[in-house]
Parts: C-alpha cells; sequence; structure tokens
C-alpha cells in the first residue's frame, strides 16, 4: 500500500503540541492505518526531533502498536481473568486451529487477524470476542464457530 | 452553557439548574456502562426517545429520559431504572419500551417480568435498593453513577458537583485541605495503601514552582474495571479530586494516563475537561481564587507496567515504560524532572467526598487501619457479576455471597484471586476475614486495585497460577533480570507441570525463586509478580503434588493430562459430535456408540459442549 506523505504530515501536526508526543502521534498513525507504516515512524522521528532508535523502541515496546498491516477483520480475544475462567483459552484454540495461525499473526489472504486482548472491563460477558470493535459476549465454542463460519461465508471463502 | 467566574455564580448556576428541574415528571434512566451497552442499552435508550416522540400528546405519558454512567450489576444488563419510585427493571430490550411507557409511566403499573428476582427465595424484588447486590453496598464514590448524564457537566452541578472545590477555594489553605486529608485516613487506592494526605505534604513541601499531579488511569489488572466506570459515569467527580490536590501542592498541570481500550472512558473525560474549561472550573483564576490549573489526557499504549508510577511518568516523557529505581520517588523527581504526585482514580474520586462529608465522617467507616470505602469488581464464576462499593472491612463471605450471590450451576466456592496478578488467592476456609489491607496480606493476597475474581471446583488453580505468570511474564518489560528472566523460568516450570512433564522438586523450586524475585526486582510488577503462584502453592499445593505426582490434573482442566471419551450407555448416536468436532477426532455411525480418537483430539471441549446426553466424559 502507498502511504500519502502528505497525509502522515497531517496525522502529526495535529499531535505535535508538545513534549513527550511521539507516542500520541504514533497513537494517531496506527489508529488510521491500522498500523505503523515504516514511512509513518521515520516521519515521526524527523518531524519530533526523536531518534528513530527511540520512534522504533516506542513502536516495538508498546502492545497497541503494530509494524505489519493487519487483516480485514481483526479478531479480538479477550484474556482477562474473568475470561479465562469462563472459557476464553478454548476459543483461542479453535480459532487458532480454524485461521492455522497463531494470535498476533494474520492469514495469507490478509482477511484475518488474530489477536489477544488483556481485559477490556466487560467482565459480565465474558468470554468476550471482539470482531472490528463490535463485540460478542458470554461466547462459547459453538457460538464462535458460527461466527467464524459466517465471516468465511461473508467473504466467499466457504 | 454558563461561564463561572466566581463562587457566588457557582451557586446562583446551581440554584438555576434545581429550579429547572421539574420533581413530579417521572425519570427513567438507562444504564451506559460498557457492559450494559453491549447488551443494546443504547437502542433501548433511543426507543424510549422515540416513544416520547410518538405520545406528546399525552401529558400522562410523559417522562424523562437519561443515559447514565454503569450501575454496576453489568450481569442483568441494559438495566432500566425509573424515579421517584425506584422500579429496577432489568434485561430491558427494545420491544419492552411500549410497555414500560404505557403501564409503569402511565398507570405506575409495576411489570413483574422485568423485575428482578432474588435466585435464593425467587421472589420478585421491585427497586434497585432492596435488591441484595446493592442493599449491603455503600456508594460513596459510584453512588451518583447510575443518576448523572455524565457527558453534562450541569448534572453533575445539580447534584452538588464542584461545591467541595468551591469549600476549598473560598475556605480552606492548602495546609488546611492536605490536614484534612491526612484526618481522613484515606489510602491510595491503586493497590499500595500509601496513605494519600502524606503523598501530599511530601510533594508539597518541595521547592519550585513548577509542580504535577496526575492521575493513574491505567487500569491494567485483567478483571479489574471500576476505574473505567467512574471516568464513564462520573469524570467530574474525578477532575474536581484533581483540581483541589493541585491546589494543595501546588501544582499547575495535570495529566489523566488513560488506558486506549477504554474509548468510552476516554471520550467523556474529554468531554468532562472541556465543558470544565468552557465554564470556567479548569483554566486561570478558577472561581476567583488566583489559582490556575489544566489539564491534559495522555492515552496509555497498553502496557501493563505502565501502571507503575515511574513507567507511567516515562511513558507521559515519550519514552517507553520501563521503570527506574526509587528513591528518588516522583514527590521529589517525577515528570520532566519536578515534584510529581499520582493518585489512582479511585483517590481522586474519594477527594471532594472527603471535603464535603469531613474528614471526621469518612473516618468513621471503614476498620482502625483501613478507612472508608472500596470497590471491587466481583467477576468470574459468580452469580452477581458487577461493581461493588462496601465499607473496608467486610467479610469476603458477605460480598460473594450476600452481595456476590454465590456461585453459579450449584457448584461450589474454591477461592477469591484477590489484586490480580500481584495478588494472591483466598481458600473457602478464610471466608469470614475481613477484607483489609493487613489482614489480605497476612493471607499472601493484595488490596490491590480491587479485581476478584471468583474461582469455582472446576478452576485448577495450577493453570489459574500460570495464567497469571504468563502475563506478567509477557507485561515484563525486561529491564531488570530478576524479572525479566525468573518470571520466565517459573512460566516455563508451571508449563511442564500442567502438560504433564512435572518433576519431584518443582514446586520447592518455584517457592525459592519466587521469593528470589520479590526481594531482587526493580519495581512491583516483578516484586509482586510470583504472589499468585506463591498462594496458590499455599492453599493448594496437593494439586501441584497431583499434576505432577500422579500426574493428574484435579479439576480437568490442563490438556496435557485429560483424555475425553464416549460414555457408551448415553451415546445415541445422533451424529451432532462427529460433525463438530474440529479436528474430525469422533468417528461413528448414525444410531451407534462414537468413538473419539485420543491422538487426534486436542481437547477443545466442543463435543462435551455441543452433546445433549451428558455421553462425553473428560477424565
Amino acid at each position: 500500500m502507498q502511504i500519502p506523505v502528505s497525509e502522515i504530515h497531517e496525522i502529526i501536526d495535529r499531535e505535535a503540541d508538545d513534549e513527550g508526543s511521539i507516542i500520541s502521534a504514533l497513537e494517531k498513525v496506527q489508529q488510521h492505518y491500522r498500523y505503523l507504516p515504516k514511512e509513518a515512524l521515520i516521519l515521526a522521528s524527523q518531524r519530533l526531533g526523536v531518534p528513530l532508535s527511540q520512534a522504533y523502541a516506542v513502536a516495538t515496546f508498546y502492545n497497541a502498536f503494530s509494524l505489519k498491516p493487519k487483516g480485514k477483520y481483526c479478531l479480538q480475544i479477550c484474556m482477562g481473568t474473568a475470561c479465562h475462567v469462563r472459557g476464553s483459552p478454548q476459543l483461542l484454540d479453535q480459532m487458532e486451529t480454524k485461521f492455522n495461525i497463531k494470535a498476533g499473526e494474520t492469514t495469507p489472504d490478509h482477511l484475518f487477524t488474530l489477536e489477544t486482548v488483556n481485559c477490556l472491563g466487560a467482565c459480565a460477558l465474558g468470554p468476550i470476542v471482539v470482531v472490528n470493535d463490535e463485540y460478542s459476549g458470554q461466547m462459547t465454542v459453538q457460538k464462535s464457530d458460527a461466527l467464524m463460519k459466517r465471516l468465511i461465508r461473508k467473504e466467499g471463502l466457504d | 452553557m454558563a461561564s463561572i467566574h466566581t463562587a457566588q455564580e457557582l451557586d446562583t448556576w446551581r440554584e438555576s439548574l434545581a429550579a429547572k428541574v421539574n420533581p413530579d415528571l417521572p425519570l427513567i434512566t438507562v444504564c451506559g456502562g460498557t457492559g450494559c451497552r453491549v447488551y443494546g442499552s443504547e437502542q433501548v435508550w433511543t426507543a424510549f426517545q422515540d416513544e416520547l416522540t410518538n405520545q406528546k400528546a399525552d401529558a400522562r405519558l410523559n417522562y424523562d429520559v437519561k443515559v447514565t454512567g454503569c450501575h454496576g450489576f453489568c450481569e442483568k444488563g441494559p438495566l432500566v431504572v425509573i424515579r421517584p419510585q425506584g422500579i429496577m427493571y432489568t434485561n430491558v430490550k427494545v420491544s419492552d419500551v411500549a410497555e414500560i411507557v404505557g403501564e409503569t409511566i402511565a398507570k405506575n403499573k409495576v411489570i413483574e417480568r422485568l423485575l428482578y428476582v432474588d435466585p435464593q427465595t425467587n421472589e420478585e424484588i421491585k427497586c434497585e435498593q432492596d435488591v441484595p447486590f446493592y442493599k449491603h453496598q455503600h456508594r460513596l464514590i459510584l453512588g451518583l453513577n447510575g443518576l448523572l448524564d455524565p457527558t453534562r457537566i450541569e448534572e453533575y452541578i445539580s447534584q452538588g458537583g464542584f461545591d467541595s472545590l468551591k469549600k476549598v477555594l473560598t475556605s480552606l489553605s492548602p495546609d488546611d485541605v492536605i490536614e484534612e486529608m491526612k484526618k481522613s485516613g484515606l489510602r491510595g487506592r491503586g493497590g499500595a495503601g500509601f496513605p494519600t494526605g502524606f503523598k501530599w505534604e511530601l510533594c508539597r513541601q518541595q521547592p519550585g514552582d513548577v509542580k504535577y499531579v496526575i492521575c493513574n488511569a491505567d487500569e491494567g489488572d485483567p478483571g479489574a474495571y471500576m476505574d473505567r466506570s467512574i471516568m464513564e459515569g462520573n469524570p467530574h467527580l474525578v477532575l474536581e479530586g484533581m483540581i483541589i490536590g493541585a491546589y494543595a501542592m501546588g501544582a499547575k498541570q495535570g495529566y489523566v494516563y488513560i488506558r486506549n481500550e477504554y474509548p468510552l472512558a476516554v471520550k467523556h473525560l474529554r468531554l468532562a475537561i472541556s465543558q470544565a474549561e468552557d465554564v470556567g472550573l479548569l483554566g486561570e483564576n478558577i472561581l476567583d481564587s488566583g489559582f490556575d490549573f489544566t489539564v491534559k489526557i495522555k492515552l496509555g499504549s497498553g502496557a501493563f507496567v505502565c501502571g507503575e508510577e515511574t513507567a507511567l511518568i516515562a511513558s507521559i516523557e515519550g519514552q517507553i515504560g520501563e521503570p527506574r529505581p526509587r528513591p528518588p520517588y516522583p514527590a521529589e523527581f517525577g515528570l520532566w524532572g519536578k515534584p510529581t504526585n499520582i493518585n489512582n482514580v479511585k483517590s481522586w474520586a474519594s477527594v471532594p467526598i472527603i471535603i464535603d462529608k469531613g474528614s471526621d465522617w469518612y473516618a468513621s467507616i471503614g476498620t482502625e487501619t483501613s478507612k472508608g470505602t472500596v470497590i471491587f469488581s466481583v467477576v468470574g464464576n459468580i452469580n452477581n457479576t458487577g461493581l461493588v462499593e462496601v465499607p473496608i472491612g467486610i467479610s469476603l463471605r458477605e460480598l460473594i455471597f450476600d452481595i456476590g450471590g454465590g456461585i453459579p450451576n450449584g457448584k461450589s466456592f474454591k477461592a477469591a484471586q484477590i489484586g490480580g496478578p500481584s495478588g494472591g488467592c483466598i481458600p473457602a476456609e478464610h471466608l469470614d476475614i475481613p477484607i483489609d489491607y493487613e489482614s489480605l496480606q497476612s493471607l499472601g493476597a493484595i488490596m490491590g486495585s480491587g479485581g476478584l475474581v471468583v474461582a469455582d471446583e472446576d478452576t485448577c488453580m495450577v493453570d489459574f497460577a500460570a495464567y497469571f505468570m504468563r502475563f506478567t511474564q509477557e507485561e515484563s518489560c525486561g529491564k531488570c533480570v530478576p524479572c525479566r528472566v525468573g518470571t520466565k523460568a517459573m512460566l516455563e516450570t508451571l508449563e511442564r507441570i500442567c502438560a504433564g512433564d512435572g518433576r519431584p522438586g518443582d514446586v520447592d523450586y518455584l517457592i525459592e525463586l519466587g521469593e528470589e524475585i520479590k526481594r531482587s526486582s526493580l519495581c512491583g510488577l516483578g516484586q509482586t509478580a510470583p504472589n499468585p503462584v506463591l498462594s496458590t502453592i499455599r492453599y493448594f499445593r496437593d494439586e501441584y503434588e497431583a499434576h505432577i505426582v500422579d500426574k493428574t490434573c484435579p479439576a480437568k482442566v490442563c490438556k496435557g493430562l485429560i483424555t475425553y471419551s464416549v460414555i457408551e450407555e448415553n451415546c445415541t448416536g445422533c451424529m451432532v459430535c462427529l460433525r463438530n468436532c474440529p479436528e474430525g477426532a469422533i468417528q461413528g455411525k448414525k444410531k451407534e456408540v462414537h468413538v473419539i480418537d485420543a491422538a487426534i483430539c486436542t481437547r477443545c471441549g466442543m463435543c462435551m459442549s455441543v452433546c445433549k446426553f451428558d455421553a462425553i466424559l473428560v477424565e
């Protein structure tokens, strides 16, 4: 994907108001592209006067950043304690098997990214699976199977 | 919106807001916490609004409706409360709305099917305050959550909001405020429990004109979500606390460091800040006192270690969130090297309440050494998942059984894990201990930030300990060796035990290593990381031994130690498990007993969850 430089400049302009803004700037870039393109990392470091090594350190230290593009569907499984005791590890196993990827990876066709998150704070609904910001609560292996099948069918892969 | 320059103007505005409220008009509050939103509470709210537009002509059907913050009883969402009667409806759907308006609003008739039914007595309960979940609570901080529209500062002000700030700025010196905080006995609610007033005093005593106050809203403990709820439901309360604290310590700039996994809380907090700025309660010369203060939001980017104060400061400065040795403490050398005070959301939210009601009143709640109320998010294998605010010192039994409604599906209580990845578990034999800082510590747990996860008999304590160790190991920043290497070694040992490859001596090794990591780690993360393991060993050593010596998992959780098979007598040959097995590990013909091939089976549990005849056995 070609990233327009002017667009990155605009995003950084909005955040470059005070010290320490490299993280906020990268957060905005991440929000926009759902990952940090290499160009953006370099530009942000130049624009904000932060060494590229520090920008890279920040980008790889925090969980919210990704250096790789994400799939069309981002499936997040909550691994909070409440979800854990209610069976989220089985859901993760199931999805890893189904898509043949590990958590944190994206399918080769760039359709599905599988992620785990540390507690979304909606524990009454556990276990929770979030697909592109849409929450599904009180999941079971059956419900999650149906969810995956629905997505796969939607993409005409079935 | 009004513009408030003086204390007098604040009072006048409050009075004018109160005068606009029609006390005879029924008020419908719809819970807008994250949990209830997932259940569809926004649609319920829209339906109430539509209903109002449709029925305008009929005065009997008139009412006011608003979305409030989290009511706390997340298990039963979407929650709707109708005032002034206080009638609480649970699991409300859009299709119920017309009936609620037609029956309850117009005729004052209660719709029984929407009432909460006490599972212990089978009794329908009409009013919110009579539901056992609420009845035993003491909701100081969460009190206004279910009443206010958090997106409107007017609502907070009409309920007495910013009155404590007015009192402070018009009649108390910074030293008076600190004295009041010290007398209240409030201890930091972030987990460590350091007395807040003393921390403030230390920061105030530092030389220099530039100081900072920070609200730590990086609620990373998995299973705890009360900070989010407070910021979503009553963000102005937190801001008011911060303004008062900044005045007492002499800070002009504040930061709220908040998780970006909490979009709604961020949104409400942003709104609250901009509204406070617009009316003049943040900015220059607040209430004509000569005191200036502004607040900025900094988003956390998903690193648990940033809840540690020095790591949090590094993160605000744009660095990776690595902690540094203390001393110097942030009170002397904090953000950008300036004196800085960091308090948790709940601590800041307690401040206006203490100023309003007085330190003596506040200190009368709680125990000898732990004052006030504490908020727990009670989650896991429990009937009433939700946020619970209780006086410190209440017993664990009351919390889990009277308020939490006990364990679902007739299972028995095994342990309560308090304090998350830094905490420990409390087994059934200690259910009657009072929950306070000292008692919990003596049992190997901690108050922590208030996450309380209930584990039932089906929870494997070794797996549970491995879960927390995996969490801290992943979140260890890697700066110091004991935490970086030590947690990894502990996790590998635990995973080996769970996989059925445990060796004699493993438990003693875990204890020795755990104690060493606690002693030698740089920050709180490493210093507490072994706690979940050490406390499960303390109370459930037999379970560890069963894994290691007998190669069995008593709770039938650990995959390396269990097998699935078909109970011949129960199997009807319906083929449901066969069709659903993702591995194709089940063989059999229609109306004939099926067989699971253990070599292919990945123990995912799918067959068990789809079987309608209890024909799957786990051993």
